[in-house]
């Protein structure tokens, strides 16, 4: 059971952004996406979930091709956590966390009992059940990216897209997010995070991918991964590899002066 | 699993008591618009006239005042300021803008222009004069929404920008064109601005019931939508991710918006205000989730119009003053009012 991506090429406008990517998310992993700004972690994201449309390669969902999954059925299949935490007003953050079953629900359709415990079961496991009947414009950033995160799962999907989730969020926050990615896959879903703090990624994923210019520079187990050579490349600054309780640990070379 | 374990979801069940209040709300608001003006109607003859109008019995001058003068008026009123309230929350949960009203895609300067054809050349064109008035609004309203929509959409795309953008401009060539009409023609200036402005007095069942036939499914529509407009506010983008399809929902929204705010504004006038202000004020007051805001911006956009019209005809009887005039006055300093609040 895998998401497959093979020789994606995909972009905007005249550019392409993804320049022949070779990817496979499996169940029960999580997989880190790394890489510099503009090096296509977010387009990866987006055609994963049919946003951008593919110019060249192919992309599957457990054997199936993306283009033939209705956007309906992909939603119940791959849930999305976005980068911005903007939330809408006026909404409480049990009615947010509930949108996440419109896929499950359909347009015209009314919730059922089994709609409701998925809810239910995603405020628990994101520890969001006291805020529930908290607006969303009441909410911390931390906070909200919990409701985004209950949300994803009340879509109950076997694919998780998350595109920097820890971004602006404390440490505290950023090691929540990656206790619940490995809670997630421990039962069997499949985790996709673009992250951008490599030690983050070192100690939370059990794979690497690294995007440069729109292709994988490198893919596999953190401490395989993380050499200085190719972070230094990559990044365009140097860093020195240490490894702490087995994991490599990046410390970039300040300037000195 | 009992009822509790539902009721979280909140899509279950549409909150009962604001509605059901509400509609009591408007209902005597309704009858009071029906009993006051030139001649009192006491409530034992309201039912009466009522309960003969149903029968089909209007005998007496009570009853005709009643059945044949303020009934229809007041249901024509309710059903306008419905609309319009209702198409208001449908435009701005689309483009996600509480500022958004039904005459955002220029159905407003599209009917007035085509109301101010009419009332200007139906002298010399005799088929102008076939068609009536509200026709005319109704066709140039409907066809300058079309013509919005083509000029924004890429592909198979309606872009919010775009729409916006191509409904100001379209929308401000026809009114200067309404007021080229005007000014070339002076001597229907007056009847054109007092059809701007917006009047029930015309009300009849016969034209109520063609307003009636189009909004019912228009309406209809714009509610089932509800858990797609819910979905909508988190952005185009998580929608989609969410299976919601957007640009189907938004084309379907935008029909039925429209073809609500054209049939309200081809029997009443361009009465301003009521789509921006009632379903804004709604969503302050009621929340966001659009199974709950839209039946209650229909309810309040109905009671806010009745009583809008109420005052037109009374504060300066026997004459009456454009119900435009009167949702200007009261919902322009009650906007303002909100917008302060909305920024503290």
């Amino acid at each position: 059971m895998s998401v497959v991506a093979r020789a994606v090429r995909a972009g905007y406008g005249d550019g392409d952004v993804l320049r022949g990517v070779d990817l496979e998310l499996r169940s029960g992993e999580v997989l880190g996406v790394i890489g510099p700004n503009g090096a296509g972690k977010s387009s990866l994201v987006r055609v994963f979930t049919r946003l951008l449309p593919l110019r060249e390669g192919h992309v599957e969902v457990d054997g199936v091709p993306l283009a033939r999954i209705a956007r309906r059925s992909l939603a119940r299949q791959v849930a999305v956590v976005p980068q911005s935490a903007e939330l809408p007003s006026g909404f409480r953050v049990e009615e947010l966390v509930a949108m996440g079953r419109a896929p499950h629900i359909g347009l015209l359709g009314a919730p059922t009992a089994a709609d409701a415990e998925a809810v239910e079961a995603a405020l628990r496991e994101t520890d969001t059940e006291r805020l529930r009947r908290r607006a969303a414009s009441e909410l911390s950033g931390g906070e909200r990216q919990r409701v985004l995160l209950a949300r994803a799962l009340a879509q109950r999907p076997r694919y998780l897209l998350l595109d920097e989730p820890t971004n602006h969020l404390d440490l505290r926050y950023q090691l929540e997010v990656l206790a619940f990615l490995r809670r997630e896959v421990a039962r069997g879903v499949g985790a996709m995070v673009v992250l951008h703090d490599l030690n983050l990624a070192a100690g939370g994923c059990d794979r690497l991918a690294v995007l440069d210019r729109g292709r994988v520079a490198a893919l596999g187990a953190p401490s395989d991964v993380l050499t200085a050579p190719l972070v230094s490349k990559v990044y365009g600054a140097e860093v020195e590899i240490h490894t702490l309780d087995a994991r490599p640990l990046v410390v970039p070379r300040l300037p000195r002066g | 699993m009992d009822r509790a374990d539902v009721r979280p979801l909140a899509g279950r069940r549409p909150a009962p008591a604001p509605l059901v209040v509400s509609v009591l709300a408007l209902a005597a608001v309704m009858a009071l618009a029906i009993s006051v003006g030139s001649v009192p109607v006491p409530p034992a003859a309201l039912m009466g006239g009522l309960v003969d109008g149903l029968r089909g019995h209007v005998h007496g001058t009570v009853d005709v005042i009643v059945w044949q003068l303020r009934l229809p008026r007041v249901v024509l009123a309710a059903l306008v300021g419905a609309a319009l309230s209702l198409a208001g929350a449908a435009f701005q949960g689309v483009f996600r803008n509480p500022l958004a009203d039904p005459y955002l895609l220029g159905a407003a300067s599209g009917a007035g222009f085509g109301a101010a054809a009419v009332l200007v050349f139906a002298g010399a064109v005799p088929w102008l004069a076939r068609l009536g008035v509200p026709v005319a609004a109704f066709a140039c309203a409907m066809a300058t929404v079309a013509a919005v929509t083509l000029v924004a959409r890429q592909g198979s795309h309606l872009p919010s920008v775009s729409l916006i953008l191509s409904g100001v401009v379209v929308g401000s060539s026809l009114t200067a064109a309404t007021s080229f009409l005007m000014l070339a023609s002076r001597d229907r200036a007056a009847g054109i601005l007092s059809w701007l402005l917006g009047s029930f007095a015309y009300a009849s069942w016969g034209r109520l019931l063609p307003v009636a036939a189009l909004l019912l499914p228009a309406a209809l529509a714009i509610l089932a939508a509800a858990r797609a407009l819910d979905v909508m506010q988190l952005g185009e983008e998580s929608a989609a991710q969410l299976g919601v399809p957007i640009e189907a929902v938004k084309l379907g929204l935008l029909v039925a918006a429209t073809l609500a705010t054209a049939a309200a504004v081809s029997v009443a006038g361009v009465i301003g205000f009521v789509g921006l202000v009632v379903p804004h004020a709604v969503r302050l007051a009621f929340g966001a989730p659009h199974r709950r805001l839209l039946p209650l911006a229909a309810v309040w956009g109905a009671l806010f119009m009745v009583l809008a019209d109420l005052a037109a005809r009374t504060v300066v009887a026997p004459a009456e003053v454009p119900v435009g005039v009167i949702t200007a006055l009261v919902g322009g300093p009650f906007f303002l009012a909100l917008l302060r609040k909305q920024r503290t």
